[in-house]
């Protein structure tokens, strides 16, 4: 084992070297191409054996990705944000494969108007596609995240793609130190892959995504699909402890940081939620009982432990760091869905929305979201939703309106 | 915790500049988290890198909003507006400015209350190793990094590169280091946030405004022309008329910020409030009329921007 500080793009290219992939279809986009690139230079040292491909646009990509997959190879790829949405139909059709791939995704806010920071718009419109979604909140999370994911993907219980996600810029371009595994530690966790039927080759027809014109067919597919996604909870448990046993830390669906006694619970997912750690510690420091509780796996949603987790607490603040107009946090509706009619549901689930386009959350505004739900869990009255977003940032915004709305005599076209 | 923020511009080595200093930390047992922070990539633009090194683990992230140490790499930018030099500086932040002027001026100029520290250009060409300068000073001034931790982590940035570079990257962060190294351990650890009287948020229910206001939409024309990347330049080209066969187009079609017309007789002339400094004319100009000047040597020349 070797520390040492690595970007998320660096723990993240690391984690597909130590998986010992086999294939790499590639296309650039900020903030992932970095990982792309480390990946290459590997190769071109030979010091990783992989055959790369770039290609003309994420949906080929994608299609390259399971493709090769289908054929019983270890594949990888990474995009983000427009990417991710451009190669959308293909990570649904790739999902009914049911093969099994990794994709990194380094989430970045969506055009329009264009930002290259980062929220989770872009990953969490890839919800409903049947890929599995891993969450990381630090670099080592990344690189431990992509060998858990290859077990996940290539379980014979799960067989669907897996995506990890990390955010651009608070972990693509942000160095810590890092874990890096030997190669003989990690082919321990992850042996070669042994496809077993996975196995497309010429000469031996196969046909993929058949089509079945009626419904009824049509729904086994699909629900076979979700409920091979559901055994992966329980198979990210079983890997989770694996991992303890060879590398010594462990990996739960759920990191629940000092949530156990406490009585009101922060929710979200990604790296912005070590921010929410470093407020915990300040307020319980105070004497306040705070926790935070962070689902690592976003699909399969935890269920179960989410509802174990938040069983009897008083008030539970949900910080989405995406947004679905017209309706509001995507992550509250589905924590409303999990809690919702059990017996011991927090009686406040406040929503708050912040850090889009990778806009700030400040330690005084997690204090300030304890204040709120506290005050709420007193009347009884839970808060109407809240975009963290202030005063002072809507004069700077004046500011800017006012200038694209200035009358000016310079029509452009030169001088 | 410290938590230390380099600003420069796009080219100035800032992304370098924090990880020497984060790799020096990291080998000296600490706890780092460091990155690098820009918008798209212009060479020229206003950028910054931060470090956060602390004995235990860091769960801050993100932009540093009370800095303990500032590093401004380019004396223009604290004049800059958006550079952002001052955000969150109080009584604990120690300034240091790569400056050929008296700190006490600098003092003086931004009404700094902490310590502040000029480190001028050590070396000729010095643009290449701004990065390793700014580095090798701020680690002169926090006391657990001594020269050796320095080297090390110059060596370790510098070598991937290229080994040729370390040399004179690692000679000049030292003369740096030298050059500050009375002022040894001036920058102390600042404290988390207190939860007890921290100031509230004043977040607003955000009204539901016209669509003309509310879409993202610049409405009046021109307005780049407000931007004045001119500022962002640290090399000015200068167009040698005796030289310029007044081609009339190459150096003018591939500026990328439009800032160089052509008049009438064909004689090209660059709008020196826009040009960012790029240098794309002068790689493209056939009879090589341009040439780089710094920027402080041409405004000494009294050539007028
Ligand atoms: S191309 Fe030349 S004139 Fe245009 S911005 Fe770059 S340096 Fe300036
Ligand atoms: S490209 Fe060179 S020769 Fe042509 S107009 Fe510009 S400066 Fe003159």
């Amino acid at each position: 084992m070797n520390r040492k500080l690595l970007t998320g793009n660096g723990a993240a290219a690391w984690g597909a070297r130590l998986a010992r992939i086999d294939y790499l279809p590639a296309f650039p986009i900020t903030p992932q191409t970095e990982i792309i690139e480390t990946l290459s230079n590997w190769i071109e040292g030979q010091e990783l054996e992989c055959r790369m491909v770039t290609l003309e646009s994420e949906h080929s990509m994608l299609t390259a990705a399971g493709a090769a997959a289908v054929t019983g190879v270890r594949v990888f790829t990474a995009t983000s944000s427009q990417g991710l949405l451009y190669a959308a139909e293909m990570l649904y059709t790739v999902a009914g494969w049911r093969v099994p791939l990794v994709l990194v995704n380094v989430s970045r806010g969506l055009s329009s108007p264009i930002t290259l920071e980062p929220d989770h718009n872009d990953v969490l419109a890839m919800r409903d596609c049947g890929f599995l979604q891993l969450h990381c909140a630090t670099c080592q999370e990344v690189l431990d995240n992509l060998l858990i994911a290859y077990r996940l993907a290539e379980h014979p219980r799960v067989r669907l793609p897996v995506l990890v996600n990390l955010d651009g810029f608070y972990l693509s371009f942000t160095r810590e130190p890092v874990q890096i595994p030997s190669q003989r530690e990690v082919d321990r966790f992850l042996p070669p892959f042994e496809a077993g039927s996975i196995s497309f080759r010429g000469g031996e027809p196969l046909s993929e995504g058949v089509t079945v014109l009626e419904g009824s067919a049509y729904s086994y597919f699909r629900y076979q699909a979700h409920l091979a996604s559901l055994e992966g909870i329980a198979v990210y448990e079983e890997l989770g402890q694996e991992f303890a046993k060879l590398f010594g830390w462990d990996y739960s669906a759920l990191e629940c940081y000092c949530s156990e006694d406490a009585e009101i619970v922060l929710v979200m997912i990604g790296s912005f939620a070590t921010k929410a750690k470093e407020a915990v510690d300040r307020l319980r420091e105070t004497g306040r009982k705070i926790g935070l509780v962070r689902p690592r796996l976003v699909r399969p949603f935890p269920v179960a432990a989410l509802r174990q987790a938040l069983a009897g607490k008083k008030g539970v603040a949900v910080i989405d760091q995406n947004l679905s107009p017209g309706k509001g946090g995507i992550l509250h509706g589905e924590l409303a869905s999990v809690l919702y009619g059990t017996p011991e549901a927090p009686a406040v689930l406040a929503s708050f929305v912040g850090g889009l386009g990778g806009r700030d959350i400040s330690s005084e505004e997690f204090f300030e979201i304890h204040k709120v739900v506290q005050r709420a869990v007193a009347t009884g009255i839970t808060p109407e939703p809240q975009l963290l977003y202030t005063e002072e940032e809507l004069r700077s915004l004046r500011k800017m309106q006012s200038v694209a709305r200035a009358v000016r005599s310079n029509q452009g076209g030169g001088a | 915790m410290y938590r230390i923020r380099f600003h420069g511009r796009g080219g100035q080595g800032m992304k370098t500049a924090g990880r020497i200093l984060g790799t020096a930390f990291f080998l000296a047992g600490f706890e780092v988290q460091d990155a690098p922070r820009y918008g798209a990539e212009r060479r020229g633009a206003p950028i910054f890198a931060y470090v956060r090194a602390s004995r235990n683990p860091i769960f801050e992230r993100g932009i540093i909003s009370r800095p303990d140490l500032i590093i401004v790499a380019d004396d223009h930018l604290p004049a800059m507006p958006g550079s952002g030099v001052l955000a969150g500086a109080g009584e604990q932040t120690v300034f240091l400015i790569y400056s050929n002027e008296e700190a006490s001026l600098w003092q003086e100029r931004l009404n700094l209350q902490g310590s502040v520290f000029t480190l001028p250009p050590l070396a000729e060409n010095e643009l290449r190793f701004r990065g390793a300068a700014c580095a090798g000073g701020a680690a002169a001034l926090l006391a657990e990094l001594d020269v050796e931790l320095l080297a090390e982590a110059v060596r370790e940035e510098i070598d991937p590169l290229g080994s040729e570079l370390v040399a004179d990257n690692l000679e000049v962060a030292l003369a740096a280091y030298a050059a500050l190294a009375v002022n040894r351990g001036t920058v102390h650890e600042g404290g988390p946030v207190s939860a007890i009287d921290y100031a509230s948020p004043d977040w607003l229910k955000l009204p539901c405004e016209e669509t003309l206001l509310s879409a993202p939409a610049i409405h009046a024309p021109a307005t780049s022309e407000m931007s004045q990347t001119g500022l962002w330049r640290s090399e000015r080209p200068l167009i040698d008329e005796s030289r310029c066969k007044r081609c009339w187009w190459i150096c003018s079609t591939f500026c990328p910020d439009g800032a160089i017309q052509v008049d009438e007789e064909r004689r090209p002339h660059i709008d020196y409030g826009h040009c960012k400094g790029c240098m794309v004319c002068l790689n493209q100009c056939p009879t090589h009329a341009i040439t780089a000047v710094p920027e402080e040597e041409a405004a000494a020349q009294g050539e007028k921007p």
